[in-house]
């Protein structure tokens, strides 16, 4: 089997004395789609927010290729190739998609430093074109696009800068039927670049379209991971709820 | 097609400051042609007039765009102009520059330091400087005036030339230039409008939010400070009223001229052009003898209509 591109291990996060993560272990490969599924205060934003570099585990492990690592903040897990798409966008609405594309690392030239505009307009507009997300145009204002134009935007964005990891925070929360389709065909598509991706998502039929794992949290524990395809819909609910079913 | 949908499709608010100049002038022309509205000398007078005030508007678009708002720059401009009449008096006037820019510059940053890293409301604090400064500006010199005599200094920031181009007009080209370059086209301005129109995304992208709003804030004092040298410089003097009644007319010009009130959205041309609007205005009202109470109120209509015609798009 080939090296995990994320590994997790044995972290533990508690906020004073209040235990939110409890050893918790996953290890994430190339081109895999791995869910995390739990209940209201399971502990699934905070285990995004630890591998995003935005809370630092109590202690535990986490490798990245190999490598221990260990983030100081958000940019850090950003330069190290890891990339949040958050269920509220983080997209400056009245600027273009471009600037979105490339917020925060703009392109420059010469020696002023002046925004390479052109560029960035031509790098987005073949991203977009590569993963089909329909815009009118690379200069179009966010405002003007529907939500799911925005999430494709959001997600393109990820893709462009993720060299290892993207991690998808309720993606469709806020979008339609047609549109959720069309995100998650494009989800599927990110399969083919090699890189890892951890959804949290409350739907287990969309987790169950997208995923090849799942991992299931209740109160801060890992209850266990299961092939998508060598599980159902009943053993993960009874493994969230901790009911039988 | 509505007017409405017309309205939006192609974005007409972006040049409603156009438009306006446009009929304002040509409103003016017509009817205050032989009072000597479209004179050369008059119409030179105007962008002279407006000089400083283009200037102080070219720091709000800063400001607004990052989500802030500067109020306290009036006063900044008056303890600029006199730090530079006190420094002249006993320095060399390089010096009295330095000390000018200087003094319009701390304003800014004491203002920004609240704002960005104690995260006081930029309403609240520059509303308070506002009042701290005007009243440090009438202390400095027991509300005296002091004379600017420097010719140097005078041709510099005032009444000189070059290239046949009075010096105050250089200061607006130049301050317009510098201006737009930077908020168009460069990562800083990329960075102002990111935090005004969505502090959170600008935040999780890596950019640094309170810096921006530092900046912003400080770049409103420096320009205040460039203001108060070029008001010393045309009157040839510094007292502690100059830019008392800027406030309203430099908030109006950057409104009307495109920038958002509530960030991630303006334009320094159209604040150019914003604060000509404003100032051949003034210059109308007077022509037409209006007294000065009557001029406040049709100066204070226009502004509303304009303003309101300015933000029509933003309830969306």
């Amino acid at each position: 089997m080939t090296q995990p591109i994320l590994a997790l291990k044995d972290i533990h996060k508690a906020f004073g004395g209040v235990v939110a993560i409890e050893n918790f272990s996953l290890d994430l490969y190339p081109g895999e789609i791995v869910a995390l599924v739990g209940d209201n205060g399971a502990g699934k934003s905070t285990l995004i927010k630890i591998v995003s570099g935005v809370y630092k585990p109590t202690s535990g492990s986490i490798r990245l290729d190999g490598e221990d690592t260990s983030f100081s903040d958000a940019s850090g897990a950003r330069e190290a190739g890891i990339e949040v798409v958050y269920q509220d966008l983080a997209l400056a609405d009245q600027q273009p998609v471009y600037m979105n594309m490339f917020l925060g690392r703009e392109l420059t030239k010469g020696p002023f430093g002046l925004l390479d505009k052109r560029k960035m307009m031509d790098d987005t507009q073949s991203l977009v074109d590569e993963l089909d997300v329909r815009i009118p145009s690379s200069r179009a204002t966010i405002r003007d696009l529907s939500g799911g134009q925005r999430q494709g935007i959001a997600i393109a964005r990820a893709t462009h800068w993720a060299s290892k990891l993207i991690l998808l925070d309720e993606p469709t929360a806020a979008l339609g039927v047609a549109e959720t389709a069309r995100v998650e065909e494009l989800v599927l598509s990110l399969r083919e670049r090699n890189i890892a991706i951890l959804i949290v998502s409350h739907s287990l039929d969309q987790v169950f379209r997208l995923s090849n794992r799942i991992c299931v949290l209740r109160r801060g524990k890992q209850i266990g991971v299961r092939e998508t395809e060598k599980t159902d819909k009943n053993e993960i609910i009874a493994m969230i709820t901790g009911l039988q079913t | 097609m509505s007017p409405t949908a017309i309205f939006r499709k192609y974005e007409l608010q972006n040049y409603i400051v156009y438009l306006g100049f446009i009929a304002i002038f040509l409103f003016f022309a017509v009817t205050l042609h032989d009072a000597g509205f479209t004179s050369t000398r008059n119409l030179t007078n105007i962008i002279l007039q407006t000089a400083p005030a283009t200037i102080m508007a070219i720091g709000l678009v800063f400001a607004l765009s990052a989500g802030e708002i500067d109020l306290s720059f009036g006063s900044a401009v008056a303890v600029s102009a006199l730090s530079a009449a006190v420094v002249m008096q006993i320095l060399p006037m390089p010096l009295a520059i330095l000390a000018g820019l200087g003094a319009g510059l701390a304003i800014g940053a004491f203002n920004g330091i609240l704002v960005a890293w104690l995260r006081l409301p930029s309403f609240l604090v520059t509303l308070a400087t506002l009042g701290l400064f005007a009243g440090v500006a009438r202390t400095m010199t027991d509300l005296r005036s002091i004379p600017v005599t420097n010719s140097a200094f005078t041709g510099f920031f005032g009444s000189g030339e070059l290239l046949g181009i009075p010096s105050l007009v250089w200061w607006t080209i130049i301050g317009v230039a510098v201006g737009h370059v930077v908020y168009r086209h460069t990562r800083f301005g990329a960075h102002v409008l990111a935090t005004g129109d969505n502090a959170r995304a600008a935040q999780v992208s890596g950019i640094k939010v309170p810096r921006v709003r530092f900046l912003v804030l400080t770049i409103c004092g420096g320009c205040a400070g460039l203001a108060g040298l070029l008001y010393a410089g045309r009157l040839q003097a510094a007292k502690y009223t100059l830019g008392e009644s800027d406030l309203m007319i430099v908030i109006a010009a950057v409104i009307v001229g495109g920038t958002a009130l509530n960030g991630g959205k303006g334009s320094i041309i159209g604040a150019l052009i914003g604060s000509l609007l404003m100032g051949m205005l003034n210059n109308g009202l007077i022509l037409m003898g209006l007294q000065v109470s009557d001029q406040m109120i049709v100066r204070g209509l226009i502004i509303l209509i304009a303003v309101a015609a300015s933000l029509r798009d933003t309830s969306r």
